[in-house]
């Protein structure tokens, strides 16, 4: 298994590599210049300008720049935030844990309704249940998050005003009243999102263990005499992971994108909504680092998912 | 079953085709599994309706979607305003049916651009064996593992001005939109046809089409592309309703189309600051799309079940 795990992360590090590339890429062939407001400045003279160019290494082959940007990367030296006049690090410092919480929160709503719905459904198909939920699932995920999430501000803020619409980073209460006040303002994003996973995923955990279900081995189960419980629980669910783990972690992309767009919607300050208001207000240096910081956790929730396709699957983590 | 089934085909679907009673073709075969799929036949319908609504609408329905009113700021659906107005007046059923053709169409457009690069990455990939299909399924998972909304967003930021000098406002956009959208969407492709592919080449008839002495390119588009379609075509129908939801979220962040330019998600992003005092201003954009995804989603079920008979139960 150790062997198994430090396989996957060698094999993580390149995809990272590459992600980089592509970045920066982006930003070498971007048009438009960090220099336009100097050089629209005319309290700057032209030559202090080139100088300040050489200086910065602007005039450098773009692999050049690519290697001072990277291993400043990797050096926690993230760059100056144009617009709030802090270092990206701290920035995004503060930001990240509120993110983290809500995908987390709304992922494990997802499970927790994905799993049951579609092992029920998988086990009696084309039952009456099956239909339901199979059709509230197409629902589900043709229905856009912002949508959603806009309905469900419409029904349960404004018109029977349960919970707030605007997220609240600075809550002055303490102790349990803070505590509930962050639950009651998280339950409509992570409720949007999660809802949103929970119907796609329902629809592979539904296909998966009716892949599995119709095997020997699920027979053999049977005919030992072991109950319908322990059969599904031990031996049908375990297996039917597998796959869905893999379409789970293809998934993680989506996932960060929907968290993007709830966070807009609620204005809750993660660092989805950073990305956004760095985006109007050309900030660069934040909008790279955010970039990078969503590619870094789609690259780290691959490998967790790896990991646990290992755990899933033992075969797997021998070849 | 053999007596009564082919009968029942050439009289509803087949028979248009101009075959013999006794032999059904493929894609009557087809039509009528796709038929058998209730939610799938009937979407298809809703789907045609709002798709000749919007292109023809507009023809019939004269209403600008910039025509300001004053006098009818945010009113409710009435029989002069069938879907309401805005904030400035302008009649919502004309704004709608405009956007939902650029709607459409970036979905169309962009399912192309995915459906185009994923079949020849993947066809390359798949008939190519060692280090090219290595190289090109790194990068297809490289693809695959970027945080896609981000970047659609950066991309659209550093590029959005470029392009709008040269191509103008609507087509600069459009083509950016579509570009980005879709150079995002083929990585899911190529892998199914390459998958199609490793099957497909090592079957009888592709060995006869060799061994008679067809060219690789004759072999790839003769015998294996066109048997290898049906997978993609589902991906396809799939691919329309994605990219419609790319592009409402997009415009919903802002920062797609330019304001003056009505898509569905454009409309939403207007309207949402006022969900309170005008319900049915983000209501019909959002029904809009949620009809559009869902009827576009249940075909691709219907047509998964249609064309790929070895699924179905």
């Amino acid at each position: 298994m150790g062997n198994y795990i430090l396989r996957r992360v060698l094999l993580a590090l390149p995809s990272l590599l590459g992600i980089s590339v592509i970045l920066f890429t982006v930003l070498a062939l971007a048009p438009g210049d960090p220099f336009e407001e100097l050089a629209t400045n005319p309290n700057v003279p032209p030559e202090v300008r080139l100088a300040l160019r050489a200086q910065l290494g602007l005039d450098d082959p773009v692999w050049t720049r690519y290697g001072h940007w990277l291993s400043s990367m990797l050096k926690g030296d993230w760059g100056f935030s144009f617009v709030s006049r802090i270092d990206v690090d701290t920035l995004i410092m503060q930001r990240l844990p509120v993110t983290i919480v809500i995908i987390g929160a709304s992922q494990i709503l997802a499970l927790l309704v994905a799993l049951p719905v579609g092992i029920l459904a998988a086990v009696k198909p084309y039952s009456w249940f099956d239909r339901i939920a199979s059709t509230l699932s197409f629902i589900g995920f043709s229905l856009p998050t912002f949508f959603t999430g806009l309905l469900f501000i419409l029904f349960f803020s404004i018109q029977l005003d349960w919970f707030p619409f605007v997220y609240r980073a600075d809550i002055s209460a303490t102790g349990w009243q803070w505590w509930w006040e962050h639950i009651r303002q998280s339950i409509m994003p992570v409720a949007v999102l999660g809802l949103f996973q929970a119907a796609s995923w329902m629809r592979y955990v539904r296909s998966s263990v009716l892949d599995v279900v119709r095997l020997d081995y699920v027979s053999t189960a049977r005919s030992k005499g072991l109950s319908e419980r322990v059969v599904i629980n031990k031996h049908v669910v375990r297996n039917a992971l597998i796959p869905v783990v893999t379409l789970v972690a293809l998934q993680m992309p989506a996932i960060f994108g929907g968290a993007i767009v709830t966070e807009q919607i609620f204005r809750i300050p993660g660092i989805g909504s950073l990305l956004i208001d760095a985006i109007l207000r050309n900030d660069t240096p934040v909008i790279m680092a955010v970039t990078f910081v969503f590619s870094g956790l789609v690259i780290f929730f691959n490998l967790v998912a790896d990991l646990l396709y290992g755990w899933l699957d033992p075969r797997i983590s021998y070849r | 079953m053999a007596g009564s089934t082919p009968a029942s085909a050439t009289a509803d679907g087949a028979a248009a085709l101009g075959k013999a009673r006794s032999s059904v073709s493929p894609w009557g075969e087809a039509w009528r599994r796709f038929k058998r799929h209730r939610l799938a036949y009937w979407s298809l319908w809703v789907l045609g309706a709002l798709m000749l609504a919007v292109l023809f609408g507009p023809l019939v329905y004269k209403v600008g979607i910039n025509d300001i009113d004053f006098q009818a700021r945010l009113a409710g659906p009435s029989l002069k305003h069938p879907l309401g107005t805005d904030d400035l007046g302008r009649d919502l059923l004309a704004r709608v049916l405009y956007g939902g053709r650029i709607s459409l169409a970036v979905g169309f457009a962009a399912m192309l651009v995915a459906i185009v690069v994923g079949v020849t990455i993947g066809a390359i990939a798949g008939i190519s064996r060692g280090w090219i299909d290595t190289a090109l399924m790194w990068v297809t998972d490289l693809f695959l593992s970027l945080p896609q909304l981000p970047l659609l967003l950066v991309l659209i930021f550093f590029f959005r001005d470029p392009l709008k000098s040269v191509f103008g406002p609507e087509a600069g956009i459009f083509l950016l939109i579509v570009v980005v959208i879709g150079g995002f969407r083929w990585m899911p492709v190529a892998r199914l046809v390459r998958a199609q592919f490793f099957s497909l080449r090592e079957k009888e008839f592709v060995e006869a089409a060799r061994a008679l002495g067809a060219s690789t390119q004759r072999q790839v588009v003769r015998h294996i592309l066109p048997n290898s379609l049906g997978p993609v075509i589902v991906a396809a129908t799939i691919d329309v309703a994605a990219a419609i939801i790319a592009e409402s979220t997009l415009s919903f962040l802002g920062l797609g189309f330019p304001p003056d330019i009505p898509t569905w998600g454009r409309i939403l992003f207007d309207a949402k600051d006022y969900l309170d005092i005008a319900m049915h201003w983000s209501m019909f954009p959002g029904l809009a799309i949620f009809v559009t995804v869902l009827t576009i989603n249940f075909i691709g079920d219907g047509l998964r079940d249609a064309l790929d008979p070895r699924r179905v139960m």
